[in-house]
């Protein structure tokens, strides 16, 4: 474990919202289509409409996607009593994702239907559940969670997704191939209001349950039997957790794809920061996600420009060498 | 009464682990409870707290089955230090007893002086702001202490301690169990698991002898501490003698044993 760089908690947090507004002008100003402000002034303009449709809700999608990664991966750490837990090593993510493809290619007629456009992050939340319960199932012993069980677990969960996703596109469609690798790799490409207001009106109560269990994340981390002992009801909050978790991950895979690391990388940064304490841990991270991920989205649209990288190979860029470090760093220290 | 176990048993894998004990522990009253590894004093411990459920037998709060009752209540009730400490987090020391605190529900200016009142007593002022993962093993074991001991408020009757002192240094190992003293004789039933003869006879007022999962012996602290009871304890000789108003202890392994 890193020791922290004692920074008052406070401190991280103003910060962090003085650095939001500038990061969401540049989030709406950066793009192919350079924006004028006189167009900006007429309704149904080009660039009015550029603004309106394509860039505010991608805007709201990218803040709201970086926060729930972010706080997911914070309270996963903490259920897992271990700060390597993230939602994309352990394979939710790609059970989620597994769950989602399998809609898409074989979901045909239904859909088109009016269910159609909750049915991929119902699948998605339904397959993150089902990974989650299962590695925490695995790596439970009597003693607490095995790490080496957990990772070990994760690995194989996340081969088997890997290969079952490959059969799938095996057998699909040229159409469908195309825009479930696209998909996968990670992508706030294809955001619309939909599906921005979806994530938001799922990812802001699974945001504001979560901080509500900040205190007994806490004591959580002090291990199982002392929660107990402390009063925490540890089955119900394990439940609570994984099912948050589960909701949130998976509606953010359903519309984005496999965007790795950040659930990973921010509440390791935050901890570096301020320490461990959840109360503060769990809103900077969210906050701290919500910028990471914006950010990383105006590099997917500036690095390749016109084109776009997939988000997801931003973050894989910035996160895996960061993890790499964190490795390295760990190693050092208990050397 | 304040926590009243009997005929406590646990089976795990056609294994006895505990075999049909009884304990009362009195209000007011410190009770050690010694015995030799494996005696099943950590499983004893864990069922009396309401951590595993029982084979056969049962445990009562303040004639209350411990199961019944709800984890919030139980935790303001009862008090207890498990052996395991496995916080691995770089948490403050000052921010790891205040984790103690929770069951309390106190406002936050009246947790800090709470909180402060523990550090201060069990010398841990100056480490205050460390981080706890830079600690020695004494210190960690002096913080978790610290922590447990901060959850104690005006409706907790009872504290369970497995080996609290174990990794300190003799003079925290008197400072801990003075506190432990005194907060039975305000009126707390303690039970302290412990290997060290000495402490018992200083600071408990009942002893428990376990071993090999049944009770070899329990009662007042004088009439327990028998050299042909620690003898039998321990399977090595345990000579004990009256000095200075107080017990002294003296072991060696039988002339006839063959150490290899």
């Amino acid at each position: 474990m890193i020791s922290r760089v004692c920074m008052p908690s406070r401190r991280l947090g103003l910060l962090l919202w003085l650095l939001l507004p500038p990061i969401m002008l540049a989030s709406l100003w950066v793009g192919p289509v350079s924006l004028s402000f006189d167009a900006l002034l007429q309704p149904g303009s080009r660039d009015w409409l550029i603004l309106f449709e394509l860039r505010l809700p991608r805007l709201l999608m990218s803040l709201a996607a970086g926060a729930v990664l972010a706080i997911t991966g914070a309270s996963i750490q903490a259920l897992f009593r271990n700060s390597l837990a993230d939602p994309g090593l352990i394979g939710i993510s790609a059970g989620a994702a597994l769950a989602a493809v399998a809609v898409l290619v074989f979901g045909g007629r239904w859909l088109l239907g009016p269910l159609g456009p909750v049915l991929v992050p119902l699948a998605a939340f339904v397959g993150g559940l089902v990974v989650t319960a299962l590695v925490l199932h695995i790596a439970r012993t009597p003693r607490g969670v095995s790490v080496t069980t957990m990772l070990l677990a994760g690995i194989a969960l996340n081969s088997i997704a890997a290969a079952a996703i490959g059969v799938m596109k095996y057998f699909s469609d040229e159409l469908s191939l195309r825009q479930v690798t696209f998909w996968l790799l990670g992508n706030l490409h294809s955001t619309d209001w939909n599906s921005a207001l979806l994530l938001l009106a799922i990812g802001g109560p699974v945001l504001l349950l979560l901080l509500r269990e900040a205190r007994q994340l806490n004591l959580l981390l002090l291990g199982e039997a002392q929660a107990r002992l402390l009063g925490v009801v540890t089955s119900r909050l394990r439940g609570r957790l994984v099912l948050l978790v589960a909701l949130g991950v998976g509606t953010v895979v359903s519309l984005g794809g496999l965007i790795g690391f950040i659930g990973l990388v921010v509440p390791h940064l935050v901890r570096l920061l301020c320490g461990p304490d959840n109360r503060a841990l769990l809103p900077l991270s969210a906050l701290l996600g919500a910028l990471m991920l914006t950010l990383a989205d105006i590099l997917s649209r500036l690095l390749v420009s016109p084109a776009e990288l997939p988000i997801g190979i931003v973050t894989a860029l910035i996160g895996g060498p960061f993890f790499l470090f964190m490795i390295l760093y760990r190693q050092r220290r208990h050397a | 009464m304040t926590l009243q176990a009997a005929g406590l048993t646990l089976r795990r894998n056609a294994r006895t682990l505990l075999q049909s004990v009884d304990v009362m522990l009195q209000p007011g009253s410190l009770t050690v409870v010694l015995g030799p590894n494996g005696a099943g004093k950590t499983t004893l411990l864990n069922l009396l707290a309401g951590l595993e459920q029982p084979s056969a037998g049962f445990v009562r709060l303040d004639g209350r089955s411990l199961m019944a009752m709800g984890a919030l209540e139980r935790a303001r009730q009862l008090a207890v230090m498990t052996q395991d400490q496995p916080l691995d987090f770089p948490f403050g020391v000052e921010e790891v007893v205040t984790l103690g605190v929770y069951p309390l529900g106190l406002g936050r200016e009246e947790e800090r002086v709470h909180c402060q009142a523990w550090l201060q007593r069990l010398e841990l002022r100056g480490l205050a702001q460390r981080d706890y993962l830079s600690l020695s093993g004494g210190e960690r074991q002096r913080v978790q202490l610290a922590r447990v001991l901060a959850q104690c408020g005006e409706q907790t009757t009872a504290l369970l301690l497995d080996e609290p002192v174990s990794s300190m240094d003799l003079k925290h190992q008197h400072l801990c169990m003075r506190q432990l003293r005194a907060l039975a004789d305000a009126g707390a039933a303690v039970l302290v698991i412990l290997h060290d003869l000495a402490l018992t006879a200083l600071y408990a007022d009942a002893v428990l002898l376990l071993k090999k999962g049944r009770v070899l012996a329990q009662g007042g602290m004088q009439e327990i501490m028998t050299t042909p009871n620690l003898s039998a304890l321990f399977d090595v000789h345990v000579e004990v003698s009256q000095a200075g108003g107080g017990l002294r202890f003296s072991s060696s392994l039988a002339d006839d044993a063959v150490l290899l």
